[in-house]
């Protein structure tokens, strides 16, 4: 017994510990979102009440667009995160694949780029995108194209970091013996070189959907219409200023709904993401 | 819409041709892919510009299509050519990066040079039209007009007919042009007029404000609205006058000459005219952080907590992600994905949201610490406890993720070097502090590198959280738990809209360099760029 404890016991502890620390926070959440009252000053910990009122007030209550948001948020994300894996990968593969001239100097200048958070430039940003709303108006504030443009603009960067040390440790003779065979570095990329890392695709492409949902700053600068607010702008408002007590109710229904969709992804992958995230540990 | 063919783009050229790679010998064969791919990229490349360059020959961007034309040629090139392999894979992703990352940087960096802010946005031309329109006032005689709000291309402009002549014009901040085939009411205003959408008195009055701040410049002075159906043209007692490039006051006599070197009109006391404009003032706004004793208070105090949280944050989330990897890395321990599964949720919630959360959690009458633990603590209201609040949601938020990255680390380092040192008769603790943590550093420095970076600037915690605070009374421009970069955006003014622009380029362009200059540091002490090269 006293063996068992001092070589698994202890673990468990920590890890009891561990995970009542990670779940409290969120047991408070589900408890206030099933709260009747809906006020943050009657909810507690263990649920006092069992009620979908809050869920029904969110959905339903005219100043809140929260379909809407939901709908923009999941978009703009799914666009953002797709879109900027394509981009990051290929730059990736050219990273781990080529010799070129200005290769190292690429790799740092990436490095220090992203050491610039583009929310600093908020005010370049400002600017650059006053002059497109008035060229290019389906680009402009208040489009979730435009903020997709920008987001993109942070494509290249730790993603590709992860992804080169991915690529690295696929073996290159796969490649040779594909070029041997008379495949072009198209082919080579498309058909041998992805499907190998579906999975690092897959756990970058959802780390980066996690970031776009959760990004607040610029899309707040970006997005001023209620109707074109992202989840993370339009729950914002309703935590401000005197409502942030009576509405902290619909405020945790509406996160849980927002965490749906990653928490799902987030178990369907979880055994990628630990492999993915720390790129060099596994192969193929 | 236009971006995403392109990136697609980019990559169905995928199309035989051996040429490209420098092993391959064989003879170059055109297939159907080869020409659908090339077809593809041209096509996009063809509508992108197509699209971009009517709007910058109407508006007169020559630069802009300057660039739009280069960058177009240089795509089509590295698309077409069968060398330059590298950069077909490497255009889509840079061209964004260049326009939406570089191009800020360089921006904010330019823009740290200059007086850019509130009073001093424009031009010297802008702010003589905005100075002699501002001081518009009504003097008896003036014309006066029936005025007809209405829109043209979603501008407010003003319809203006003069009641003698019944002449139609229209007014806008650019000045005055004729209006034909105008239909009149009988109250003598415009109720309909081509190309313009005039509005009824309800919509009208919601833009009261617009209204109200819209001068049309004339002649003699310029034309203000009087409520919403009289305008009537007035004279500008303040006039700037080209001889001695200065701002004269016709009632006082008062004069203001233009200073060049801070952008503004300037009388005999040193006295400026609110509205200035824009010009280079060199190294300024960064000496000023130096310089001037507040601020320099402020940026070292600021720079120290920041510093203090951002190591914080990293070291609290590494060692209790580490010590529940390690944890849960045996082969004894059951319920693994169990464990895993609860460990993960803080990660996979949306954080934005749970920082609100844990804000309430701390809030100091009805937030459920204070309730479970049976105190009356102002958490967020007391420099200690807000800190410690914030590097304690920041751990929340943080260890999943180092538990995620050391599980991953773990499971690479080989089982034979942890099992030899055991025989070789080290503690379990030896083992672990003597091979495996050295062996964890070495894999996980550049994530916790990049994760110092990232809380360095970590503005949402903070913003959302503290905002900034808890404030001293007789200082409400710095709070005890600001970070550079929320101090930046107040500074900046997206709260108070008192903007100073320029400064606060000045101190980002200082934290990219802290920043940067820490990161380098690192990585070059912990040889990481070996790897990230190799």
């Amino acid at each position: 017994m006293i063996r068992w404890l001092k070589r698994v016991g202890w673990r468990h502890l920590v890890l009891l510990l561990t995970v009542a620390f990670a779940l409290f926070p969120i047991i408070f959440v589900l408890s206030a979102a099933l709260n009747p009252l809906g006020t943050l000053s009657s909810s507690e910990l263990i649920p006092t009440g069992a009620s979908l009122d809050n869920f029904e007030n969110l959905l339903t209550r005219p100043d809140l667009h929260y379909q809407r948001w939901f709908v923009n948020s999941l978009v703009i994300s799914l666009a953002s995160s797709f879109a900027s894996i394509f981009l990051s990968f290929c730059a990736a593969y050219a990273f781990s694949r080529m010799r070129f001239a200005g290769r190292r100097i690429g790799l740092l200048a990436l490095l220090l780029i992203q050491m610039f958070p583009q929310f600093l430039a908020i005010v370049a940003i400002f600017i650059i995108f006053t002059n497109v709303t008035e060229l290019y108006p389906a680009f402009g504030f208040n489009t979730p194209w435009g903020l997709l443009l920008l987001y993109l603009g942070g494509a290249l960067g730790v993603n590709t970091y992860l992804m080169k040390g991915f690529l690295d440790t696929v073996p290159k003779e796969l490649d040779e013996s594909a070029t041997v065979d008379g495949a072009t570095h198209a082919q080579i990329f498309f058909r041998i070189i992805l499907p190998l890392v579906a999975p690092i695709l897959a756990v970058t492409a959802m780390l980066a959907f996690i970031g776009t949902m959760n990004e607040f700053l610029i899309a707040n600068v970006f997005l001023l219409e209620p109707e074109s607010k992202t989840l993370a702008v339009g729950m914002y408002g309703m935590l401000v200023g005197d409502v942030r007590n009576g509405n902290f109710g619909m405020f945790a229904a509406g996160t849980l709904l927002m965490a749906v969709p990653t928490v799902g992804v987030f178990l369907w992958l979880q055994k990628y993401i630990v492999n993915g995230l720390t790129a060099g540990a596994v192969k193929g | 819409m236009t971006t995403q063919p392109s990136v697609t783009g980019s990559g169905s050229s995928g199309s035989p041709d051996p040429g490209l790679s420098p092993r391959s010998s064989q003879p170059r064969v055109i297939t159907t892919g080869f020409l659908v791919g090339r077809v593809v990229v041209l096509g996009i490349v063809a509508a992108l510009a197509l699209y971009a360059v009517p709007p910058l020959i109407e508006s007169e961007s020559w630069l802009a299509l300057g660039v739009v034309g280069v960058a177009t040629l240089i795509v089509t090139y590295a698309y077409l050519s069968t060398r330059h392999v590298p950069a077909k894979y490497l255009i889509p992703g840079t061209i964004f990066l260049i326009a939406f990352q570089i191009l800020p940087v360089l921006l904010t960096v330019s823009t740290a040079f200059t007086n850019f802010g509130d009073g001093h946005r424009g031009s010297k031309e802008d702010a003589i039209t905005a100075i002699q329109t501002g001081s518009v006032t009504q003097v008896a005689g003036s014309p006066e007009y029936n005025l007809t709000i209405a829109l043209r291309d979603g501008k407010l402009v003003f319809l203006l007919v003069n009641p003698t002549t019944k002449s139609v014009q229209a007014g806008t901040a650019d000045g005055l042009s004729e209006v034909t085939g105008a239909e009149l009411g009988i109250t003598g205003k415009v109720l309909a007029a081509p190309g313009f959408e005039v509005l009824n008195g309800a919509t009208a009055a919601e833009r009261g404000k617009e209204i109200s701040d819209l001068v049309v410049p004339t002649e003699g002075g310029a034309i203000k609205a009087n409520g919403l159906s009289r305008a009537f043209e007035g004279k500008t007692s303040k006039r700037y006058r080209a001889d001695c490039d200065c701002v004269t006051d016709a009632e006082t006599g008062q004069k203001w000459v233009a200073d060049a070197d801070i952008g503004s009109f300037v009388d005999d006391n040193g006295q400026a005219l609110a509205q200035g404009w824009q010009v280079n003032i060199g190294l300024a706004n960064f000496t000023r952080v130096f310089t001037n004793n507040t601020i320099s208070a402020h940026f070292l105090a600021v720079f120290v907590w920041n510093v203090v949280f951002a190591l914080a944050s990293v070291l609290t989330t590494f060692v209790l992600g580490m010590i529940v990897a390690l944890a849960l890395h045996s082969p004894r321990v059951r319920g693994k994905k169990t464990y895993r599964t609860f460990l993960v949720l803080p990660y996979a919630m949306p954080a934005f949201a749970m920082l609100l959360v844990w804000r309430d959690m701390f809030n100091t009458d009805f937030g459920l610490i204070n309730r479970l633990l049976g105190t009356d603590i102002d958490w967020i209201g007391q420099p200690n406890t807000a800190r410690f609040a914030l590097i304690l949601m920041n751990l929340w938020l943080g260890f999943p993720y180092m538990f995620l990255v050391t599980t991953g680390a773990l499971q690479a380092i080989p089982k034979e070097l942890v099992e030899a040192s055991t025989v070789d008769g080290a503690s379990p603790w030896q083992g672990f502090r003597r091979v495996t943590l050295p062996l964890l550093l070495v894999a996980l420095t550049p994530l916790l590198i990049s994760s110092f970076a990232f809380n360095f600037n970590n503005f949402n915690a903070i913003r959302l959280v503290t905002n900034g605070g808890p404030y001293a009374i007789d200082n409400a421009s710095v709070g005890a738990t600001d970070l550079l970069i929320s101090y930046t955006y107040r500074v900046a003014g997206f709260d108070t809209g008192t903007a100073d622009f320029g400064f606060a380029a000045a101190i980002s362009v200082f934290i990219f360099a802290i920043v940067a200059t820490i990161s380098v540091v690192a990585f070059r002490r912990t040889r990481a760029q070996e790897e990230v090269y190799s």
